[in-house]
């Protein structure tokens, strides 16, 4: 009877966490109308959020490209099909990998960051602090932060993306001897705007929403200790992965049937 | 116990206050009032929920049963907009100083004026330098809070807490864990900015020696009830057996030395447990 008992206090707690998230997110949406008023504090959020993962987006980006137009070159010139690399790499890039990757790296750079830095100001008392100041935290330090990593998602997978064509270009025309407009022009004719490109999008405006929205919760809903915020940022990157990986499969049979 | 007072005197009214942490009770039954202009200090041991007392009345918790009321007002029956009105007229010191760290000692002293008012950049900043010279700290506004020692950061926080020019002040453990020259420089701060700015102050401490030297009244509060209130020269020397335990510091007394145990020689030769 034991592990019964477990089972439901597991499932108990589980269903108030989900409820506090729910809870926390409609609270954050109504600090939109404060935020408008206030963009200086979305701009600062972009920046530590978006700014600052644009290196670990871009290096990463590269070198994924340049390994695809390795990988793909060998596997495509067993069939003498070396001219389609353009759109092998672009598509896988596009499609799954950019969105995918950018939100995994997110997770683990600015996800985490966020987590801590807000269980940190929960264990030193800066949230409530701010409660006895009369201002909502919730509206001023979580909605910022919110927005800005729900738009800063899909420019990071866009910039990984346009990286990752440039890594593969590099690879398959600079130095395996694929043809230069080939690999361009093949990947424009077959590239298509809504399926591949929009769909990439939305998929990444969907890991937004979910990476920055567990980042969040993680650290708000901490213990304030230091074994709390470590054992929050752990999740953060934990469930943001595992979110990540299972929505990119829904998404995926969504959208392509 | 304290004098009769007119309503019109308690700024803070507690009545039949009830909080549970679990099955826990924090508070079972409580009823405290605060005048408005003096000092009055709450003390006990710790994890008596002194802090958790002005969680309460600052709103930032729900009592199970009971009103608090702040200047009329029931806390816990107001709408969140009322609420945040309430707060902007009471300051509270955190035991951390709870400094905003990514803003500059000058960045959090004007943070509430910035939050609140629509003053003009130059009288915001004659208003931070001014309540930064009450805690003596003028000089140091340029810094970070990461740059502070805990006293300053404190001192800080004070000019934070007073710089909406609140009707009432709450710290929460003022004195702990300062040096002697820190201590007195807090205490001194907390008399003065009652007496000159005719604050009301609530001291949450259990530095018996520090919070009895500012108090006008002192309520001590052990096992989730008010054990004994009134002033301190009166507590001193009238105060029942736990008083005088806790004020003198005596270790053994109504609070036992030894946590609860089985019989010393049975334990050592009996059989193990």
């Amino acid at each position: 009877m034991e592990w019964l008992a477990a089972l439901g206090r597991a499932g108990l707690s589980f269903s108030a966490r989900l409820g506090r998230a729910n809870l926390l997110f409609v609270a954050m949406l109504r600090g939109l109308p404060a935020l408008l008023r206030r963009p200086r504090l979305l701009i600062e959020q972009m920046f530590a959020i978006g700014v600052l993962t644009v290196l670990i987006i871009a290096v990463s980006g590269i070198f994924v490209g340049m390994v695809l137009g390795l990988q793909g070159y060998h596997i495509l010139s067993r069939f003498g099909a070396e001219a389609t690399l353009g759109v092998m790499v672009a598509a896988s890039l596009v499609r799954e990998l950019g969105p995918v990757v950018t939100a995994l790296l997110f997770a683990g750079r600015a996800g985490s960051a966020m987590s801590a830095e807000i269980g940190l100001m929960k264990a030193t008392e800066q949230l409530s602090g701010l409660e006895m100041m009369a201002v909502n935290p919730e509206h001023r330090v979580l909605t910022p932060r919110l927005i800005a990593g729900i738009i800063s998602m899909p420019l990071l997978a866009a910039l990984f993306s346009m990286l990752g064509v440039y890594g593969g270009w590099f690879v398959g025309v600079g130095l395996l001897g694929v043809d230069d407009g080939t690999y361009w022009a093949q990947m424009q004719s077959q590239i298509d705007w809504n399926e591949d490109v929009v769909n990439g999008v939305v998929k990444s405006f969907v890991f937004g929403v979910v990476c920055t929205w567990i980042a969040i919760f993680q650290g708000y809903d901490c213990v304030p200790t230091s074994e709390g915020v470590s054992r929050a940022t752990t999740r953060t990157v934990v469930h943001s992965s595992l979110a990540v990986l299972g929505l990119d499969f829904v998404l995926t049979a969504l959208m392509f049937n | 116990m304290s004098p009769k007072r007119s309503p019109r005197d308690i700024l803070v009214r507690i009545r039949g206050l009830k909080f549970y942490r679990g099955s826990r009770a924090i508070f079972d039954g409580v009823d405290i009032d605060i005048p408005r202009g003096g000092v009055t200090a709450i003390m006990g041991p710790s994890g008596t929920g002194k802090t958790t007392l002005l969680k309460l009345i600052g709103g930032q918790l729900t009592p199970d049963s009971g009103t608090i009321e702040v200047d009329g007002l029931n806390v816990h029956a107001l709408s969140t907009r009322d609420l945040y009105r309430l707060r902007m007229r009471m300051g509270m010191l955190f035991q951390s100083g709870a400094l905003l760290t990514d803003l500059s000692v000058f960045e959090n002293v004007a943070y509430p004026l910035r939050e609140h008012t629509r003053l003009s950049a130059s009288m915001i900043r004659k208003l931070v330098l001014i309540k930064l010279e009450a805690v003596g700290l003028r000089g140091a506004h340029q810094l970070m809070p990461s740059q502070l020692s805990g006293g300053m950061a404190r001192r800080v926080a004070l000019a934070r807490a007073i710089a909406l020019d609140p009707m009432m002040i709450m710290y929460d453990e003022p004195f702990a864990g300062q040096d002697p020259i820190s201590m007195g420089v807090l205490i001194q701060l907390v008399r003065r900015l009652n007496d000159a700015a005719r604050i009301s102050s609530v001291v949450v401490s259990h530095d018996v020696a520090e919070a009895s030297q500012i108090a006008d009244l002192i309520y001590v509060i052990s096992d989730g009830r008010v054990i004994e209130s009134g002033a301190p020269q009166q507590l001193r020397e009238h105060g029942g057996e736990w008083t005088q335990q806790f004020i003198r510091g005596l270790p053994d007394g109504p609070v036992p030395f030894h946590y609860p145990a089985p019989d010393l020689a049975s334990d050592l030769f009996g059989e193990p447990a």
